[in-house]
């Protein structure tokens, strides 16, 4: 079937061409037919009028797409510094729509207009100091303010001051799944290194390390409305990038280091959700799936399930096969929320604890295999203290 | 050979009789400009299977629950199995569409093929300062393609990490398919590539500073020369930082170093890696790869000013200027790579600096483009196919260079970072205008390489088409990645969130599918007319440079007699003091005749 299709389209496209080739000799007939290859008066006009309408096809595209996908753009940040970003962004967006419009009227306007004709001549203009000039000092002007905006803007969000009452979380980058680990009450995170993963301790914390005993491993993100969060964020294997596209955040995660970003959330998710354009946009989405539900339940499939919006933290650096599908759901909750749902959590100290006791107490009724794996427990955990 | 070189290298008036066997013409051939053509032929075989793979990867995106009877065929079992793309081969078919077009296409073939016809055709040389370097370029150029196209043929598939390569997915065959022996050959490739480009950039570089004909002053080249000159000083500069990259990585590799690698946990073990860092490959790395876009896109540029002066019968506006931007451009590009790693975790002070210099080289840029539309102004156009791909690059350059304020500010490229916006301008910039740059070249100079004309409808054709086509693709892809979808993704229905844009790239896929096939337009005008073209005449589009004072056939040493003089600049065009609007190089000044150009 999309054999067949192809094959039409193809064919389609032959006809399509051979008719516009066509098309094009037949404007040769009665002008003087010259078989140079070189383009003719008659051309030129064809030409300069076609380029007429591609300025046309231009705007009426860009107009068109402004309207149609203007609405699928990452709207109202989720994040305090969000704002700076996206006023930074306008103020671009309005510059560079300025420039665009000139100088794509000036390009092909000139090139309509000036059409060549048979013995004419062009006007012979050289240089010009002054016009350089211009075009040299107004970008100049234009530039050193978008620099300066966005260089303030840069610091103020790329230099964490340590001072304030932050929440540390860890991001935990492997391929293809986050982790996240908070800090707990001391607000510091245990040293952790990839060599000390060890069966439920797949972050390797250093869980001799004091700073360790009341950290918090979890496979959801939860962050408190109205803190600033500090992620320190670490990859055991290759790059990753945490990128949180809502909260205007973005960094890599890199094996051997630790990286960091840090913003401040200002809507929790459930107001979020209320926002009209999300509204808008969640239920366009879901209408789109209901409608290809319709074509999966005729193939006999299940139908998909409504779309709900969540945060979301997405792998945005290559990091194999399955990149696709690297993410995280982040929840923002109130701060109370937030503390009532800390509280539910387990310390990964008391995790490592149980789970260490727990092939013990299993082995222990199979009898003598037990000291074999206690022996080879220490030695690893020898091992790593030598270290 | 040597004995014959003897014979008849002295009397350049005597070495076209000099007899050569098809294998010395055709194969082994030191003549620039046949080395130009194979160049040229080798990088339209290498643009089609790059383009086609884009094609493919296009429909995988628009449609990703389908199964395609040609995926299948072209992919194999293995990789498309009942038609369903697989993802592994779908980062192959990125990583080497990336490779291919970047290195092969717009390098190679694009600086290939013109620096070496033109060169020595534009300052007025025999031939390039040596011939048999020239050669052993070509010859290392064509058997990294084949190692390259190799690669696609083994089990664990082709590298597919990127054409970017970050370590450690490259360098970790646990990490991914195409980390194994695709990854090495695509690293002994890209070094034999790199060596290949030097040798043929050092010969550039030397070429115009020597052989310059008399009276061609560096200020009486015509600015596709001063355009070939930077970018090969460029590429000296640059290429050989992704060589020891490329070597530091196959140490990484094979040899258990760590200059990339660190602390690594990977399938279940601890590896021994410590103390590298993958940033490091990075920097190293985008030291190349920025300077790279340059490398691509100035030869265009160089080509376009002559393109378009040519065609408005007019002098290219701020001769001077344009080359004061072209050495701008090619000194900040060196100063910028930075703006790549903005998030990288490099300290946050560098993206300072980086943004800083990064926004600076959008002046020269401007001044390039405000300097084409001015000489278009009151011009007397001719619109051959030649120069609509010249405007044409100059609407893309300007679209998609605009887009690069926003990228280049360190602030905004956090969000856009490796999200479609990045794809959308970086094609626009250098993809799609560097190919404009090639197209008007291969348009313009045709008659030069074979001596035939192609025929003008089909390019009209192919222009209007493909202008049409690469904006409908790129323009709608700025938008999917305002809306935060990355790049590099096989399928994005896992993200219920994108479900909205999926319009949108079906809309982008037809466009490509669209453009991809009209390229067929262009293939059949090209390799049709070598043959049944139109005979040309000697100077076609009456120009006033160098290489149309030589012979339609194709001889040695490229004039019959002696190397003519040259007696003033290139762009004289519509030059009030002459009758004719245009002047060659060689027509002396007449008596009392001013420079009118400062």
């Amino acid at each position: 079937m999309t054999s067949l299709l192809v094959i039409i389209v193809l064919v389609l496209l032959a006809v399509a061409l051979w008719q516009l080739t066509k098309i094009f000799d037949l404007t040769q007939v009665g002008s003087n037919r010259d078989s140079s290859e070189v383009a003719t008066d008659n051309d030129n006009n064809i030409q300069g009028y076609l380029m007429f309408g591609f300025l046309a096809f231009i705007y009426i595209f860009s107009i068109y797409g402004l309207f149609a996908w203007g609405g699928l753009v990452l709207h109202t940040p989720a994040s305090a510094h969000g704002a700076l970003v996206d006023n930074l962004m306008n103020i671009s967006w309005v510059l560079l729509f300025t420039v665009q419009a000139i100088t794509q009227v000036l390009l092909h306007y000139f090139a309509f207009k000036y059409r060549g004709k048979q013995g004419q001549k062009a006007l012979y203009f050289a240089d010009n100091n002054k016009l350089e000039a211009i075009w040299s000092i107004i970008p100049a002007v234009v530039l050193a303010g978008l620099i300066l905006y966005g260089l303030y803007a840069w610091t103020n969000i790329m230099f964490i001051d340590d001072e304030d009452d932050t929440v540390v979380v860890e991001l935990y980058a492997q391929q293809f799944k986050w982790t996240a680990r908070y800090a707990g009450e001391d607000n510091v995170l245990g040293k952790a290194n990839v060599r000390y993963i060890e069966g439920i301790n797949t972050l390797g914390v250093d869980m001799s390390d004091p700073y360790a005993q009341d950290d918090i491993v979890v496979s959801e993100l939860h962050i408190p409305k109205g803190r600033k969060i500090h992620f320190k964020m670490r990859s055991q294997d290759v790059l990753h990038s945490a990128y949180m596209p809502y909260f205007r955040a973005q960094m890599n995660c890199v094996p051997g280091m630790v990286t960091e970003f840090a913003f401040e959330p200002v809507y929790t998710t459930a107001e979020y959700r209320e926002l009209p354009y999300m509204v808008e946009k969640v239920s366009h989405i879901n209408e789109l799936r209901a409608k290809k539900s319709i074509d999966i339940v005729a193939k006999g499939g299940t139908a998909l399930d409504p779309y709900t919006f969540d945060y979301l933290l997405l792998c945005n650096k290559i990091c194999g096969a399955s990149h696709y599908n690297m993410q995280m759901k982040i929840v923002v909750d109130t701060p109370e929320d937030y503390k009532k749902w800390v509280a539910e959590q387990a310390l990964l100290a008391q995790q490592v604890k149980e789970s260490k006791a727990a092939p013990a107490d299993a082995t222990a009724t199979a009898g003598a295999t037990t000291d074999t794996v206690a022996v080879k427990d220490t030695i690893a955990v020898s091992v790593i203290a030598k270290k | 050979m040597s004995a014959e070189a003897h014979d008849h290298g002295h009397d350049h008036e005597h070495e076209h009789h000099h007899k050569e066997t098809f294998i010395t013409k055709y194969i082994f051939s030191t003549d620039h400009k046949m080395i130009a053509k194979q160049y040229l032929i080798t990088g339209i075989f290498m643009g089609i299977i790059g383009v086609g793979m884009s094609m493919l990867f296009r429909m995988q995106l628009a449609w990703p629950e389908e199964s395609f009877k040609i995926f299948n065929i072209l992919l194999g079992d293995k990789w498309a199995p009942d038609g369903v793309m697989a993802n592994d081969i779908y980062l192959s078919l990125v990583t080497i569409h990336g490779t291919i077009m970047v290195f092969f296409v717009l390098t190679a073939a694009l600086s290939g093929t013109f620096s070496n016809l033109l060169i020595p055709l534009q300052i007025g040389a025999r031939d390039m300062a040596s011939g048999f370097m020239n050669m052993v370029s070509y010859w290392l150029f064509f058997l990294s393609s084949v190692i390259m196209i190799s690669s696609l043929f083994i089990e664990s598939g082709p590298a597919n990490s990127g054409w970017t390569i970050y370590p450690p997915l490259s360098a970790l065959p646990q990490a991914i398919s195409g980390s194994g022996l695709g990854m090495t050959l695509w690293l002994v490739s890209m070094a034999i590539f790199i060596a290949s480009s030097l040798m043929g950039s050092l010969n550039y570089i030397v070429t115009v500073i020597n052989l310059r004909t008399k009276g061609m002053s560096m200020t009486r080249l015509p600015l596709t020369i001063w355009a070939f000159f930077v970018t090969a000083i460029i590429g000296v500069v640059s290429f050989p930082v992704l060589l020891s990259a490329a070597l530091l990585l196959i140490f990484d590799r094979s040899f258990g170093t760590s200059f990339f690698l660190s602390d690594i946990y990977i399938a279940g073990e601890v590896l021994h890696y410590q103390g590298g860092s993958p940033v490091l490959f990075e920097h190293l790395f985008w030291f190349l790869g920025h300077p790279e876009v340059y490398i691509v896109l100035l030869p265009a540029l160089g080509i376009t000013s002559e393109v378009i002066a040519t065609n408005s019968r007019k002098p290219i506006f701020g001769y001077r200027a344009m080359i004061m931007s072209i050495l701008a451009i090619a000194f900040l590009s060196t100063i910028v790579w930075g703006h790549h790693m903005f998030i990288s975790g490099m300290n946050p002070f560098l993206g300072s600096v980086f943004t800083f210099t990064t926004l600076l080289i959008a002046i020269p840029s401007a001044v390039k483009a405000f300097n084409y539309i001015t000489t278009l102004w009151k011009g007397n156009l001719q619109l051959n196919p030649a120069m609509l791909f010249s405007i044409g690059l100059v609407s893309t350059f300007i679209t998609g260079g605009l887009t690069g304020i926003i990228l280049g500010d360190s602030t905004l490229d956090i969000n856009v970072h490796d999200t479609y916006f990045v794809v959308a301008h970086f094609h626009l910039v250098m993809g799609i205008s560097a190919l404009y740059g090639m197209f008007a070249g291969i348009y313009h100079w045709f008659p030069k390489m074979f001596g035939r004309m192609l025929n003008k409808n089909l390019g009209y054709v192919h222009f209007w088409v493909t202008a049409i086509c690469a904006y409908g693709v790129f323009f709608p892809m700025h938008f999917i990645g305002l809306a935060g979808l990355p790049r590099r993704y096989y399928t994005n229905t896992n993200f219920p969130l994108f479900d909205d844009l999926q319009n949108v790239n079906v809309l982008i896929t037809t466009f490509a599918l669209v453009g991809g096939a009209f390229q067929l337009v262009f293939l059949y005008n090209f390799f049709s007319s070598i043959f049944y073209g139109k005979k040309a005449v000697q100077n076609p589009w009456r120009s006033n440079t160098l290489e149309w004072t030589t012979p339609v056939e194709h001889i040695h040493g490229n004039w019959p007699g002696e190397i003519p003089e040259v007696h003033r600049w290139p762009y004289d065009y519509s030059n009030p003091n002459h009758e004719e609007d245009f002047v060659l190089q060689t027509t002396p000044m007449k008596p009392g005749e001013e420079v009118l150009h400062h």
